[in-house]
């Protein structure tokens, strides 16, 4: 499964990937930096494009057994 | 249904339009300096920016729904937290001259001058106002204030063309102030996570 990945060093928590996510999967830990719920984010790259301090991949990532 | 807060963008706008018109009109962008802080401060982390400031959306209407944007990745020393923080503090070096020079207006060392300063160097005469119905300290921080409103909004529009929409609010004052403060109230939360 795909899915985003948060630089949480670098994250600036601006919301525009909280905004952009049509899962809802994103949250701004308290004003610090954005957190992806793996269970819901589906890859779609739509916050890895938007982050406008370019923090977000999107990778592959194990499926939990 | 769109959501009050999404229209914030309108009030933006209107602000940088109506000091075009009266000076006086940038003293309501004190709203978009203590919001913020004050949110922060009460815990709420980065609320402001997250739903409530309009001068993001209007990047993001001018950079994705225009596409005046040419979306490209930030260079990294504008994302690092040196110049993160190194802006910042000239940011608030520059906001600080311009209280004092509010101040010399009041305590009469200087006389009002009727100039709105953009990018920290460049005068344009303002003088079209007639202000001489309030204090001309009253008058000198609307100068003041609105260059520091007017200079922001032309350093994130030029950001907005070259990278991606919201880039100014990766190096936005308030948006590292607001950052700033929370990691200092919920240091103890980071720690447990890390
Ligand atoms: S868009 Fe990027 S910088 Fe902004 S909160 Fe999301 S990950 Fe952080
Ligand atoms: S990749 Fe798509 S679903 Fe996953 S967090 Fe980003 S925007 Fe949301
Ligand atoms: S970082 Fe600055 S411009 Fe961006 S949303 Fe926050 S206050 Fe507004």
């Amino acid at each position: 499964m795909k899915k985003a990945m948060v630089n949480q060093t670098e994250c600036v928590a601006c919301g525009v990937c909280k905004k952009v996510c049509p899962r809802q999967a994103i949250t701004i830990f308290h004003g610090i930096y954005a957190e992806v719920n793996e269970d819901l984010c589906v890859g779609c790259r739509k916050c890895e494009k938007a982050c406008p301090a370019s923090v977000i991949q999107v990778v592959q990532k194990e499926v939990k057994a | 249904m769109k959501k009050w807060n999404e229209y914030l963008w309108i009030f933006s706008a209107l602000y940088l339009t109506l000091g075009f018109f009266n000076i006086l009109f940038a003293w309501i962008g004190m709203i978009c300096f203590i919001t913020p802080l004050l949110l922060s401060i009460i815990g709420k982390g980065k609320l402001y920016c997250n739903s409530y400031c309009g001068r993001g959306q209007l990047f993001e209407l001018l950079g994705d729904r225009l596409k005046l944007s040419s979306n490209r990745n930030i260079p990294a020393f504008l994302r690092s937290k040196w110049f993160r923080y190194g802006f910042l503090v000239f940011f608030m070096t520059m906001f600080g001259l311009m209280i004092f020079s509010t101040y010399l207006v009041f305590n009469g060392s200087n006389n009002l001058k009727e100039v709105v300063t953009l990018l920290w160097t460049i005068q344009l005469p303002w003088n079209w106002t007639n202000t001489s119905s309030v204090s001309p300290w009253i008058a000198q921080f609307a100068f003041g204030f609105y260059s520091v409103m007017l200079t922001s909004t032309i350093l994130g529009l030029l950001t907005m063309i070259f990278f991606k929409p919201r880039s100014w609010c990766v190096y936005c004052p308030m948006g590292t102030m607001t950052q700033g403060i929370s990691m200092l109230k919920y240091k103890k939360e980071i720690n447990k996570i890390r």
